[in-house]
């Protein structure tokens, strides 16, 4: 286990811990490492925990660093200082709001009746009452918008400038203005300009800071995926220590401990089932919906849910080398990444905020030279309702929330997108490659047909065939004895085994003499064959390995198998299709058995008798047909064609989710999750590109009406108000766009379904 | 055209010219991140308004290792990504999060906040 220590700056402290660790009872080893200020320990879990290892290294006056699992504390930090700050935000607003109904109502006492005739225009008491508003709005400035004044400090001192530069100096123009028509209006040359503006600083920052904060949470909806991950872990694991089981935290798992898991509990770790099965409902982890049959020696992941049966497995993968942790983490690198689209948006938004000032300004001069009387106020109002409307934060937030959604719909579908560019470009695929072995079909043969000449019987075939078989080690061997034990049927033992290489093998079985294999070892045995040649034909046009068999020096029937195709292989095939993808066969098989399979699964091209090594070249031709060419494949052999591709899809291998060469990887291993990425990326993208769209066009539409355009033709100028209002809910709509997202489900493939 | 206007207008140029070189003018040149024993070249980055230093400048070849400490609450800044090296970062207020990564080519990279408004660049010799 990793402790972190604070305070380690000599070696003698590294050597005060280690004695600390080292004579600590359940300690076996302990390394102190000063430079990343981190002691490693070995230790016997049962006899010790965390919590005792960090009071060994407080003894000896050392502080030990509170540090949760990885991946937990950034979301879990980040999430409570997003609760923290909108909790400050809606307080702000609160108190802007309050604040706002006296101002609104003495700023327009000529709408309310009772003040109209006390309140007269350029009457005492009117200035009296304007005073105390300007004292009323103070707090606003100082407390409830401070935020905006320490913001736009800030990137001025960074010679930028952000939202809160415009809505500060929309604010403070209002501010001023109106304390200057208070304290001294006679500056002003008609009483008519001596106005005040106290609204517009209280409302615009009341429903600024609304908006804020509900963009805010929105936001934090937009990672629910990864709360969801990061909670799925079980948080203890049931250990077999010293033959007794005892609870401990999943942290202190080691690996090669075993595990006893009972029905209806989670996984803790990644490891292999030692004894006991089960079903186990890996959902959460691979999206897939049916639960998985597990047997000894087969892979269990951690955080699934087990079902029905209690078994126990042995520790591979803990800590952060547990599929979920690496899930955690590429989703995590995923959501921080850029789309390429972004950069465009980044360029974008750079200029912004200057430009808008900029626009603000000639705004406010031309409507001083040319706008119609009391021209100061009108420029006034211009400048600041200019400067309120544009709105950056759309435009930011655009990308990178979708993003964060689609990739986290990604996760949970068991489909790990690696990248905003992954993603971007998934949507573009035209050409579709899957390797066959292991990706249309499962990779390992299995018994197809079992044909018998007259005279004899199928079972007894297929039995004496797989006791021939058993003591040979070919695949086509595995499968013909698998075939034979799934039928229920006991394979008898066998003497005089004989292998001949390239014909096939012989043995004596119950007394009788059997032969299996090609038409070679047929020949050699001058067998007649007579109708089971054209039956080995129509096998073998068919993509199957047929293999005669000959019990007593007569012809007696056809075994065959075959790489089967997996069961979603066409069906994800014929949904690629329809969404508008060529789909591509590359196979090291035969022309005739490549096309028996292809036919099968209905691609519509089919690339035969292809080296491994040639598979990368093969992507590359398409590509210089100007196509956009995915690459699905296993991340082993295919690493350089997923490469080469424009987006690589590998197929899981269980619990290794992390695959380098992969933009892709799914987790479940089937062809449907292919047609669900490309459906998110489609998803996914047209959300992106429905918020750039909302954004440009809410600021290329507000800009010019708040600067005046439309006044010249139909009158129409804002008030700052509206475009506070218009501001704040034009962020929080592309956050609640983006959003939308997370209730999007895979269309093509559950369509079939029905 | 009376006077007032054209002071006006003066005025507007005036600050409109301003706040184009405030901005967007000439830069004066980052920081050097220092060469530890340890082999990094390291750099303390603060996140307050905007990135200090913003403009940080590295050798290709040796592992630079960045200490972001963000000291706002602002949500904006809550990540920052180095998108080139394909690495990002949460940044809780108030914790030290170092970022580590190898620049094999000399260039310059921009860094920023995912809603791109925080910038630096990271200048790679």
């Amino acid at each position: 286990m990793q402790i972190s220590i604070q305070g380690i700056h000599c070696a003698s402290c590294v050597v005060t811990i280690e004695q600390a660790l080292r004579t600590t009872p359940g300690v076996l080893e302990a390394t102190v490492n000063a430079a990343t200020q981190q002691a490693h320990v070995t230790y016997m879990p049962g006899m010790i925990d965390r919590a005792g290892l960090a009071h060994a290294v407080e003894e000896a006056g050392y502080t030990v660093s509170q540090e949760p699992a990885a991946g937990e504390t950034s979301v879990d930090r980040a999430d409570q200082d997003r609760a923290r700050e909108y909790t400050t935000l809606l307080r702000k607003f609160w108190f802007a709001a309050i604040i706002s109904i006296p101002v609104i109502v003495f700023s327009y006492p000529q709408f309310f009746p009772g003040l109209r005739d006390w309140l007269a225009p350029g009457s005492v008491a009117l200035r009296l009452a304007w005073a105390a508003l300007g004292v009323l709005t103070l707090p606003i400035l100082f407390w409830a918008g401070s935020h905006f004044y320490t913001g736009m400090w800030q990137a001025l001192k960074h010679r930028q400038a952000n939202m809160h530069t415009l809505i500060a100096v929309g604010i403070s123009a209002a501010w001023l203005y109106s304390t200057v028509a208070v304290i001294v209006p006679q500056v002003f040359p008609t009483l008519q300009l001596a106005q005040t503006f106290y609204d517009v600083t209280v409302v615009v920052t009341a429903l600024v800071n609304l908006g804020l904060a509900l963009e805010l949470r929105a936001r934090g909806r937009t990672s629910e995926a990864i709360k969801k991950l990061i909670g799925l872990q079980a948080k203890t694991a049931r250990v077999v220590r010293d033959g007794a089981e005892v609870d401990i935290p999943f942290e202190e798992v080691l690996v090669g401990d075993t595990v006893v898991v009972r029905p209806g509990e989670k996984v803790p770790v990644d490891g292999v089932l030692l004894d006991g099965s089960s079903s186990i409902d890996e959902s959460m982890i691979t999206g897939e919906s049916i639960p998985a049959e597990k047997r000894p020696g087969d892979e269990v992941i951690g955080a699934t849910m087990n079902q029905t049966g209690s078994f126990r497995f042995r520790a591979t993968k803990v800590g952060k080398d547990t599929a979920l942790a690496q899930i955690v983490r590429l989703v995590q690198d995923a959501q921080g990444s850029k789309a390429p689209i972004q950069r465009i948006v980044d360029q974008v938004s750079h200029y912004f905020v200057p430009t808008v000032i900029m626009l603000a300004i000639s705004a406010a001069v031309i409507w001083f030279v040319f706008g119609p009387r009391p021209s100061f106020i009108y420029a006034l109002i211009v400048f600041v309702t200019t400067l309120i409307i544009a709105c950056p934060c759309a435009l930011g937030l655009a990308t990178p929330t979708s993003l964060t959604v689609g990739i986290g719909k990604g996760a949970e579908q068991g489909i790990l997108i690696r990248s905003g560019d992954a993603l971007q470009t998934t949507k573009q695929l035209q050409i579709v490659v899957l390797d066959k072995t292991g990706t249309i079909t499962k990779g390992k043969p299995e018994l197809t047909n079992v044909l018998a000449e007259t005279g004899f019987d199928e079972d007894v075939l297929l039995r004496v065939a797989a006791a021939v078989e058993r003591s040979s080690e070919h695949p086509l061997a595995t499968a013909i004895v698998d075939g034979a034990k799934a039928r229920g049927l006991t394979v008898p033992a066998i003497t005089n085994f004989k292998a001949i290489p390239g014909h096939g093998v012989e043995a004596d079985v119950e007394g009788y003499h059997v032969a299996l294999g090609n038409a070679k070892l047929m020949e050699q045995k001058h067998m007649a064959l007579g109708r089971l040649v054209a039956e080995s034909q129509r096998l073998a046009d068919d993509g199957k390995t047929p293999m005669y068999i000959a019990i007593d020096g007569k012809a007696a029937g056809i075994v065959a198998a075959a790489d089967t195709v997996k069961e979603e292989s066409t069906r994800a095939i014929a949904a690629l299709k329809r969404l508008g993808l060529e789909v591509v066969m590359l196979t090291g098989d035969n022309r005739r058995t490549a096309n028996a399979i292809g036919r099968q699964v209905g691609v519509d091209r089919v690339v035969a008798e292809v080296l491994q090594q040639d598979k990368a070249h093969e992507v590359q031709k398409l590509q210089l047909e100007g196509k956009q060419v995915g690459m699905v494949g296993d991340g082993i052999n295919d690493t350089p064609a997923l490469t080469q591709a424009n987006v690589g899809f590998a197929i899981g291998t269980g619990t290794d989710v992390a695959i380098e060469a992969a933009d892709i990887t799914l987790i479940s291993g089937s062809l449907t999750g292919v047609v669900t990425a490309i459906e998110i990326s489609k998803a996914t993208m047209r959300n992106v590109r429905q918020n750039l769209f909302g954004a440009f066009i809410y600021n290329g539409l507000g800009l010019p009406i708040a600067m005046g355009l439309l006044y010249p033709f139909i009158g129409v100028l804002l008030s700052p108000l509206i475009a506070a209002a218009a501001m704040a809910a034009s962020s929080v709509t592309v956050v609640t766009n983006a959003n939308r997202l997370r209730g999007w489900k895979p269309k093509s493939m559950r369509g079939e379904h029905r | 055209m009376s006077l007032p206007n054209i002071l006006a207008i003066i005025v507007g140029f005036v600050l409109i010219g301003g706040i184009a070189w405030f901005f967007w003018g000439p830069r004066r040149s980052g920081q050097r991140a220092s060469l530890t024993s340890r082999g990094y070249q390291e750099a303390m980055v603060l996140v307050k308004g905007g990135y200090t230093p913003d403009v940080i400048i590295v050798q290709h070849g040796k592992p630079v290792r960045l200490t972001f400490r963000r000291k706002e609450t602002a949500a904006c800044s809550e990540m920052v990504i180095f998108n080139d090296f394909g690495k990002s970062a949460q940044l809780p207020t108030g914790e030290a999060v170092p970022l580590e990564f190898l620049p094999e080519k000399a260039g310059e990279y921009e860094f920023s906040c995912q809603m791109g408004m925080f910038r630096g660049k990271l200048i790679v010799e």
